[in-house]
Order: C-alpha cells, then sequence, then structure tokens
C-alpha cells in the first residue's frame, strides 16, 4: 500500500506508528513531525538515571539515526503542525509549508498541566516531560539546599528519590490524603509514604499550595496553611492533559483526548490517534480508557500502524505500568478502580509484596512491589478474565502459578 | 570494541561491535537487530529483551540476579541459560558473545 503517511508527534506513539506501518508493509512516504529538537526518545529516565546524570542523551534515543534512513522515514524535527486540514487532507507547520496526507497518526502525547497561582513562572520552577525539562532541573540537583516537590504521583516521588540520592533536603506536598491516590491502592500509598519518609523526605499529605515567593527567582512556597518554605527549586507534577488542541480545531470527536475507536481510528476515516493523547474503548473494563504509558503508546501506536496500512487489528490490550524509586519497583498491571475487595501477598515490611484488586471476585488489577512473579502471573489472569479464589490468594502456600490454567 | 553476534530465531546471524558499558540490549537497538523488543527501555519492567546466552559463554555472563530471574520465568519459553539482554554490560571480558533471540518476545 502507497500514498503518503503524516504522523504529528515524534514520542514513543510516533517512533511505534511508524515502524509498524513499514512493518506491516506500507511502502509510502512517511513523514513524521516532532516540535522537539531531538528524535524519538524514552521518557521514564528523566525523572530517574537521566536526571541523575548517570545516562547520556544518546541513550534515550529509541532507534539509531540510521533506522529512520533505513526505513525511508522522514523525520522533521524541531516543526510544529499547526493545522490539519481534513476536507483537503493536509497539514500545515508553523513555518507555513502545507503537505498532503493519505493516512494521518495523531501522537502529540500530554504535557504537563501548568499552575497559574501566583509567582507560578519564577525561574526555578520546574515541570518535567522533555529532555530540555531534565537538563534544566538537573543543576538544582546538584546545587543542593531544598526542593518542594508539588503532588505525590509517579513523576513527583520520582524526582523526589532522585533529588534525595543527590543529598537535597526534599519537601512533597499533596493536595490527597494519600500518595499516589490516582494511581494505586490504599496499601501502596501507605507502603510509598513510609519508603519516602524512612529515606529522610518530608512528606506533607492535604497539603494545597497558595502560591510562590521571590523577586527575581524561587525564594519560597507558600502552602494555603500559610506555611512559608524556604526552597531553591520547585518541581510540579500534578499531572498531564492530553494535546487535542490541533484535533480539536479541525473537529475531531474528543472524549478526555482525542476519541478514537477499537483500531484506533479517530472520528475521520483516515485519521488514527495513539499514545497519552487519545482515549479508546476498552473491552476488558467495559469503559472508554485514556492511559499515560508507555506500553499502552507502544501498543496503540502498534494497531495504528498495522491498521493505517490497510489491516484491522483491535487494541484492546491490558494496561500496565512501572515505576522505579529507590530500590524499589513497583509494577502495575490493569486498572484497580471498581474493587469490591483487596488480598495483600507478602509483607511490606520486606519490601516485597503485591496487593490484589477485585470486583466480584474477578481479578482487575495488581499492583506488585519487587514482585515480578506476581507481575507476570497476573497480566495473563486479568486478560483471560479471571475469577480467583480469594480466600486461596490469601494463603501464603498458595503458589501463584496454580492460579493459571 | 567488543564484539557480540546475535542469531535470530531463523539462524541469521549478525555480528556487532558494542561499546563497553552500554547492554548487550542497547547494542542490539543500536544496530537494528530485529528480534528485541525493549518496551521498557531497559528498566527490567517488561521481558521483551530475552535471549539465549551461548554455552560457551554462561560463567563469563553469570546467572540473573532475583528480579530478573522472576521476570524470565514468564518470558516466551524460558530455558536454563536465558537473560534479560537489559541486565548484560558489554564488557572487554564479554568480546565475543554469543546470544540467540527467542521465536517471540513478551
Amino acid at each position: 500500500m502507497g500514498g503518503r503517511a503524516i504522523i504529528i508527534g515524534a514520542g514513543q506513539a510516533g517512533a511505534q506508528g511508524a515502524a509498524s506501518l513499514r512493518q506491516a508493509g506500507f511502502d509510502g512516504d512517511i513523514v513524521m513531525f516532532g516540535e522537539e529538537a531531538e528524535p524519538p526518545y524514552q521518557r521514564p529516565p528523566l525523572s530517574k538515571a537521566y536526571l541523575q546524570g548517570e545516562l547520556s542523551a544518546d541513550r534515550l534515543y529509541l532507534r539509531p539515526p540510521a533506522f529512520y534512513e533505513q526505513q525511508k522515514i522522514d523525520v522533521r524535527l524541531g516543526v510544529r503542525v499547526a493545522v490539519i486540514h481534513r476536507a483537503a487532507k493536509s497539514v500545515e507547520t508553523d513555518r507555513g509549508d502545507t503537505l498532503p496526507y493519505d493516512k494521518l497518526l495523531i501522537a502529540t502525547g500530554a504535557p504537563p498541566r501548568k499552575l497559574t497561582c501566583q509567582g507560578a513562572d519564577l525561574p526555578g520552577v520546574h515541570y518535567l516531560r522533555t529532555i530540555a525539562d531534565s537538563d534544566a532541573l538537573r543543576p538544582a540537583l546538584k546545587k543542593g539546599g531544598r526542593i518542594v516537590i508539588v503532588g505525590a504521583g509517579y513523576i513527583g516521588l520520582e524526582v523526589a528519590a532522585s533529588a534525595r540520592k543527590a543529598g537535597l533536603d526534599v519537601t512533597v506536598i499533596e493536595m490527597a490524603d494519600r500518595v499516589l491516590a490516582r494511581v494505586a491502592g490504599k496499601e501502596i500509598s501507605a507502603f510509598f509514604e513510609k519508603l519516602h519518609r524512612d529515606q529522610g523526605v518530608d512528606l506533607r499529605l492535604g497539603a494545597g499550595l497558595d502560591h510562590f515567593e521571590g523577586k527575581t527567582r524561587l525564594e519560597a512556597l507558600v502552602r494555603k496553611s500559610g506555611e512559608r518554605i524556604d526552597c531553591s527549586a520547585v518541581l510540579v507534577g500534578v499531572g498531564a492533559a492530553p494535546a487535542t488542541a490541533l484535533a480539536e480545531a479541525a473537529d475531531l470527536r474528543i472524549a478526555n483526548g482525542v476519541w478514537t475507536d477499537e483500531y484506533a481510528r479517530a472520528s475521520d476515516p483516515d485519521i488514527y490517534a495513539a499514545g497519552d493523547c487519545s482515549s479508546h474503548p476498552s473491552a476488558l473494563y467495559e469503559r472508554r480508557l485514556r492511559l499515560e504509558s508507555v506500553p499502552n503508546a507502544i501498543e496503540q501506536a502498534k494497531v495504528a500502524g498495522a491498521n493505517m496500512a490497510g489491516g484491522k487489528v483491535v487494541y484492546d490490550a491490558v494496561p500496565w505500568f512501572w515505576s522505579d524509586q529507590y530500590d524499589v519497583k513497583l509494577q502495575t498491571v490493569g486498572l484497580g478502580e471498581g474493587a469490591d475487595r483487596t488480598v495483600v501477598r507478602g509483607d511490606p515490611d520486606a519490601k516485597k509484596f503485591s496487593v490484589w484488586y477485585l470486583n466480584v471476585g474477578r481479578l482487575l488489577a495488581v499492583d506488585a512491589i519487587n514482585d515480578p512473579a506476581a507481575f507476570a502471573i497476573s497480566k495473563r489472569l486479568i486478560a483471560a478474565r479471571t475469577v480467583v479464589d480469594a480466600k486461596a490468594l490469601a494463603d501464603p502456600a498458595t503458589d501463584l502459578k496454580s492460579l493459571v490454567s | 570494541m567488543p564484539k557480540i553476534t546475535y542469531i535470530e530465531h531463523s539462524g541469521k546471524e549478525h555480528v556487532v561491535e558494542a561499546e563497553s558499558g552500554i547492554s548487550v540490549m542497547e547494542a542490539a537497538v543500536k544496530n537494528m537487530i530485529p528480534g528485541i523488543d525493549a518496551d521498557c527501555g531497559g528498566a527490567c519492567a517488561c521481558a521483551t529483551c530475552h535471549v539465549y546466552v551461548d554455552a560457551a559463554w554462561a560463567d563469563k555472563v553469570g546467572k540473573p540476579e532475583a528480579m530478573e530471574e522472576s521476570m524470565l520465568d514468564f518470558a516466551y519459553e524460558p530455558k536454563e541459560n536465558s537473560r534479560l539482554s537489559c541486565q548484560i554490560t558489554v564488557k572487554k571480558d564479554l568480546d565475543g558473545l554469543v546470544v540467540r533471540l527467542p521465536e517471540f518476545q513478551g
């Protein structure tokens, strides 16, 4: 199949989409636009090894430059697509160039939510999404002093761990009454709260931000309670919002992200979307999902690429996530929302355990701490919509493998 | 630079020169070896960079740590000589290393 495929966004989903188009036999032009200066790269190390200076930027690149040449993928970096002209089937860049497409993939990601309070634009207030963001934050970790993290999600807690490792004083303020409230159960929250406090993090829960102070650069953060916390840097990790502006302006359907059907197709037969920017119907969970994760970006982009090349592949993967903090690896499979029962296996004090979330016996999700066996087994059980015996599950003598039929 | 040979499931061989300090997975990705997906980018979180270490190299490469071993348990067709290539660091000692790729990843 030929013609031209255009990909908007050169992140994990964009790069995979391009590779999968070729794998599926698409032999037309592929043009991929990326706003950033770097070729497609992995973002997870930006809050960990790369931030800590242990990895060079070229080790983040998903594929070598030769890959794009060999596969005849025209990667145009530092270029923003400004408009999608659906009627003319073309895109227009911020430089005024217009390029027609036969198939279009929107993979624009989900940039961090920005704060608008007083002082939010002071130098010293950081966000983390790109290599440039991580490069800007790294000197603050070298300088010492206190960093305040706003928001105790994955990004906030990973940066807290990196900053402690670098010897900084770290305060984390979180509006909710527990950490990772949006993505994990109470047992996991309690575990990470203890972990960070044991590592010397000053963790404040139920704590709201009011504003920042500083003359020419950040000097302090002021809480809603009036408390003033002196600091030399702030990292804001309060979630991400799908980049849907282009799709909205093109009058595509939006549903917490660019709406797609089970084939990763948007509300236009020639336009597809994948990754953080999009939402898709999940047969497994019987609702629409928008996921912010690398595995989702990769798997959904594989489906989009195959279907753009004329295939008819359905996307219904089991969501999974991971996070590394200090010597702890959290691996999550599935989504625990709607659980009516949780079962803990193993010993949180030994830093190796798993939490199993059930709904009327059916396994919905598992959070595994330093326990890849629980992670791997539950992935199969969840995909097969398995009803598990909670009693057997809670019994430490039960071999997990016996749960797989 | 140490040489590493990757043998695809089909038997096709790829010999690459790899920089010391990077992982056997990274060397494969850099050299576009098909059959190593490495979805998590080397975080030992996904088991999609599974390889079989050639018997002659087993001792030099060594055994997996506990986390890796558990991940391997659930890789496609794990064997005694299975490793996650993201957890093997390229070094002078491993010049000439031979690894074989499974039929599937993940």
